[in-house]
């Protein structure tokens, strides 16, 4: 072998040598900081190279906000990092108080001025954030009702580096809009002082400022660009040259969200056999208890009298023997199964801090992040349960009877929970709670049904260091047989 | 996956162990009679999938629904829309291949077969003429038939998804389809390939009509006049699907290849994933090299699972791979492996960037993770039976099924369409489930495709399929093929279980 092939060859055994398994994600890395592997491994692979800059389109009350908020929040759950810039909040802060629609005149030049210094200024802080803080998305979120307009986001967007992708909502259905103004415009800060007739009236007024200078994206000239056009409220949408893998998914998602009212139930299995002995994971029954809440499940469902329901469960016995005493039909749901705890599985908190005291504490160092030994992470979880959110979205009223970890994630998602706070969401044992889409977020109404069971809940410890005592490690663990 | 109908899944006389019968879903609407729990149904795991199942008095009760893809009550027939050499047939077979792979049984009805079954021999563009009177019988016959198999296929056979591959160019057309539909109960959803770019429509026509049954006894100048021809007979009578006049329809308009889309009234769970199918396949010319990762420490020794590194010899292979893939002189290659030390090692000799994708790692074994052949037979030889019995549904205790597989991989397929060049280093079962979405393999064939180690699979999309070229490095390694024994019975001895274990340390 010649001198450059020997020393190639080196090389490369020697990186093949040297792979490490990072202890807390259980990912294969290689030692050296290696310029070949540009990213950490994660669950999933990661598309964007340019971060995305996503363009709201629309005349006032045609939930391009909604979109925004919805969109940020979606995108962050599975792990792509988002934040939304509504230039209205920006007009606010300047203004300090708002008049009347006279503001939004097109020849109100001192009120242009300051628009147009707001639109710089939240244009700024994309900038911070995509550039400067590694964000991956941001949401610019106004009416960018002109051609002018998007031409100066253009721009900007061109001079960094961002892909561009405008998301555009025509809506023509006056109930639509009025149901709209009634959810978040009567509410909003602007018309804290008025009442409800004023208010309306003004905004219509609002809505007309910018009717007159409306130019929506156009099939012609716009063929450039990459957009999704969003008929009322979903039943038409015209894509337009998407370009990679995240605007993709963004087409899917908003595809496939809806508005129409409804409530999302989630609760847990009823109390099980090992839930009493303190261990986790597993595949047990229900405790006599556990099968009291059931049946008490069955009750409050009914008396809840509604429409078409739809209950999910997971391929676990003690979900699935809990959806038997609704005494309707359910279907089952790998996705929804417990996180798999590995080597863990069926241990107690004592005799993982026995086994692999080390493993228990790297997982309160980052419980989200962390992964059991053969087994998984909240992150994977997320992962798993992004075609049953997706399907939640679809679907009307819907009841989820899952587990703790999976219970977390979801209700992380429809309440927007950072990574940190989402493995330590509350959900106990024999409590439902309902879910109830309102104006930008998630009314939350949580129902205990009376019936008792075993606390499942171990708070994050103080001491989450490696070398810690056995007692520090364990101070948090809730009572068991 | 081509499923068995509904006649076929029932054992009649002689049930497996762990078959279920698996009939409409069940209306326990008589409610809640009574809270006693000993009235409520038993729960018991089917021994082949590990599905806890309601029985009572000792026998399954109907099937409570099992998280499937289509959760429609109605079956859904696709109609195509388009004038010829728009992609019509292209799309109506790629997606029943998808459709399939993911588990809902679809078949696509292609008229213009039926055409040529009936005609025999093709003679030339002026059958197509608007003016033939005998030419436009044959094919309203033709189209007829054709609706008549779909409605066989939807409502007897147990299919769900009936693809229906025509022109369909024109409402009063589309109407009777809609009609045909709603008679029966099928949802529809019209599909309309809009083109007008002349070197997609030429590329298309040197691709798949030049070596049609229509035109083998031409030679490509004459076949590709007469298509032009043909192709200007349904020009005049086109009416595309109108954003008011069709406006309560459920179609997506896919314009010039997948530059824009139209979608209008998509109706439920089945149709959203058709729609963003379509939305991220395309036709630019690339190939997908698939492989496993090097010989491992476990493989030699005849283990199954775990996370073990690469043999000498499966260093050997990376760095043979590393090599094959300069020579190949790819453009702008993508490389993907799984989280486990194995694929990863093997991408770490390529010197390339890789991205990790916890999707893409091996089948879990469950209980039988690291175990040999041998090991399981002796501690769970039922297992090792049901297993060989119907090995794509089959789920290790405490592990995953092929079905579980592929719902898994779904992701990563549809990232792979999205893509163009890729190389997927994976394992032996992953890489079987990708291979039989690529080939349209049933889920029979599925589990039992060859993927032997050191082996580099080039698939390059070609026509309405794929073409496979399978490249050997020349690194010896072990062989992992377990082939299924002729006696699968609970009953069997052990010899007969073992006879078709590959050698192994």
């Amino acid at each position: 072998m010649d001198r450059e092939a020997a020393s190639q060859a080196e090389e490369m055994s020697k990186s093949q040598a040297t792979l490490t398994q990072n202890p807390l994600e259980k990912t294969w890395v290689p030692w050296m900081k290696s310029r070949l592997n540009k990213r950490r491994g994660s669950s999933v692979p990661q598309f964007t190279n340019s971060p995305t800059l996503i363009v709201m389109v629309g005349l006032p009350a045609r939930g391009k906000t909604y979109i925004s908020k919805k969109l940020t929040r979606y995108l962050n759950w599975i792990g792509v990092s988002t934040k939304a810039f509504n230039v209205g909040e920006y007009r606010r802060e300047a203004t300090r108080s708002y008049n009347s629609y006279e503001f939004f005149s097109p020849d109100n030049t001192e009120a242009m001025e300051i628009r147009k210094t707001c639109v710089a200024a939240a244009l700024k802080d994309v900038f911070t954030y995509l550039t400067r803080y590694q964000g991956q998305v941001a949401v610019f979120d106004a009416t960018n009702t002109t051609p002018e307009r998007r031409q100066v986001i253009l721009s900007f967007a061109k001079d960094n580096g961002y892909k561009v992708f405008f998301v555009e909502s025509i809506c023509d259905d006056p109930e639509i809009i009025a149901e709209n103004i009634k959810q978040v415009k009567l509410t909003s800060p602007d018309y804290t002082d008025c009442d409800k007739e004023e208010a309306l009236v003004d905004f219509l007024k609002r809505i007309e400022c910018y009717q007159q200078t409306y130019i929506p994206l156009d099939d012609d000239t716009d063929r450039n660009l990459s957009y999704i056009k969003i008929f009322n409220v979903g039943s038409r949408y015209l894509v337009n040259k998407v370009q990679d893998h995240i605007q993709s998914r963004i087409v899917y998602y908003l595809m496939n969200i809806h508005v129409t009212p409804r409530s999302i139930y989630l609760c847990r299995h009823g109390e099980s056999e090992l839930n009493l002995l303190g261990r986790i994971g597993g595949d047990p029954g229900l405790s006599h208890r556990g099968t009291k809440f059931a049946s008490a499940l069955g009750d409050y469902m009914r008396d809840q009298s509604i429409s078409d329901l739809k209950v999910w469960t997971s391929h676990m016995k003690r979900t699935i023997q809990t959806a038997e005493f609704l005494g309707v039909q359910y279907e089952q749901w790998k996705a929804l199964n417990e996180i798999d705890a590995g080597v863990c599985e069926e241990m107690t908190y004592e005799e993982i801090q026995e086994h692999f005291p080390e493993e228990f504490a790297l997982r309160d160092q980052d419980k989200y992040r962390y992964r059991y030994p053969k087994g998984e992470s909240y992150e994977d979880l997320v992962h798993r349960l992004e075609p049953v959110i997706m399907e939640l979205e679809r679907q009307e009223n819907v009841l989820v009877i899952c587990h703790q970890a999976a219970m977390r994630c979801l209700l992380a998602y429809f309440l927007n929970k950072s990574d940190d706070e989402l493995p330590y969401l509350k959900c106990p044992l024999h409590t439902v709670l309902k879910l109830t889409p309102i104006a930008y977020g998630c009314k939350v109404e949580s129902v205990f049904l009376n019936i008792e069971a075993v606390n499942t809940h171990r708070d994050r410890p103080e001491n989450v260091d490696v070398d810690r005592d056995p007692e520090e490690a364990l101070e948090t663990v809730p009572d068991h047989m | 996956m081509k499923h068995r109908s509904p006649s076929e899944q029932h054992h009649g006389k002689h049930p497996r162990v762990g078959d279920c019968v698996a009939a409409a879903s069940s209306t326990a609407q008589d409610g809640m009679e009574d809270k006693n729990a000993s009235t409520h149904r038993e729960l018991t795991q089917n021994p082949l999938k590990k599905i806890w199942m309601p029985y009572k008095n000792g026998l399954p009760e109907k099937h409570i629904s099992q998280r499937k893809v289509c959760m429609t009550n109605c079956p859904t027939l696709i109609v195509t829309v388009g004038l010829p050499a728009r992609g019509k047939t292209y799309i109506s077979k790629k997606l029943t291949r998808y459709l399939n792979w993911i588990g809902v049984p679809t078949r696509e009805f292609n008229v213009g077969q039926y055409r040529r079954d009936f005609m025999k021999i093709y003679k030339s563009f002026e059958f197509f003429r608007p003016d033939n009177e005998e030419g436009l019988k044959i094919r309203q016959q033709c189209a007829s038939a054709a609706l008549n198999d779909v409605r066989q296929y939807l409502a007897e056979d147990g299919g769900q998804v009936a693809v229906f591959d025509a022109t369909n160019t024109t409402r009063e057309r589309r109407e009777t389809i809609v009609q045909f539909a709603e008679q029966n109960g099928f949802k529809v959803f019209f599909v309309e390939s809009v083109c007008e770019d002349p070197d997609v429509i030429q590329e298309n026509i040197v691709q798949v009509k030049l070596c049609s049954p229509d035109y083998t006894n031409c030679n490509t100048d004459e076949a590709v006049e007469d298509f032009m021809q043909r192709i200007k007979c349904y020009e005049n009578s086109y009416e595309t699907l109108d954003e008011v006049l069709d406006r309560d329809l459920s179609y997506i308009k896919i314009i010039d290849v997948g530059q824009r889309y139209l979608v209008n009234r998509v109706l439920d769970h089945i149709q959203s994933r058709i729609v963003y199918y379509l939305m991220n396949i395309h036709i630019t010319p690339r190939s997908i090299y698939l492989c496993r990762h090097g010989e491992s420490e476990l493989n030699v020794k005849g283990r199954i699972g775990g996370d073990s590194g690469l043999t000498t010899r499966g260093k050997q292979f990376a760095k043979k791979l590393a090599q094959f893939i300069q020579t190949q002189s790819i453009v702008d290659l993508k490389v993907w492996t799984s989280q486990m030390k194995r694929t990863i090692q093997t991408a770490e000799a390529l010197a390339v960037p890789y991205e990790q994708w916890k999707a893409l790692n091996e089948i879990d074994a469950g209980v039988c993770e690291e175990m040999m052949y041998e090991e399981i037979q002796e501690s769970h030889p039922l297992e090792f039976a049901l297993r060989d019995q119907d090995k794509y549904r089959y789920r290790y205790p405490k592990g995953e099924s092929y079905e579980d597989l592929v719902q898994r991989l779904e992701p990563v397929i549809m990232e792979l369409e999205r893509q163009e060049n890729v190389l997927v280093i994976c394992h032996q079962a992953v890489m079987r489930c990708l291979l039989a979405y690529f080939l349209d393999k049933s889920a029979e064939e599925l589990p039992y495709l060859k993927c032997p180690l050191h082996t580099v699979l080039k698939l390059t999309p070609v026509a309405y399929g794929c073409k496979v070229e399978s490249i050997s490095l020349n690194v010896d390694a072990v062989n992992t093929h377990r082939e299924k024994p002729e006696n699968v019975d609970v009953t069997r001895m052990s010899e007969e279980a073992l006879i078709t274990v590959p050698a192994h340390q």
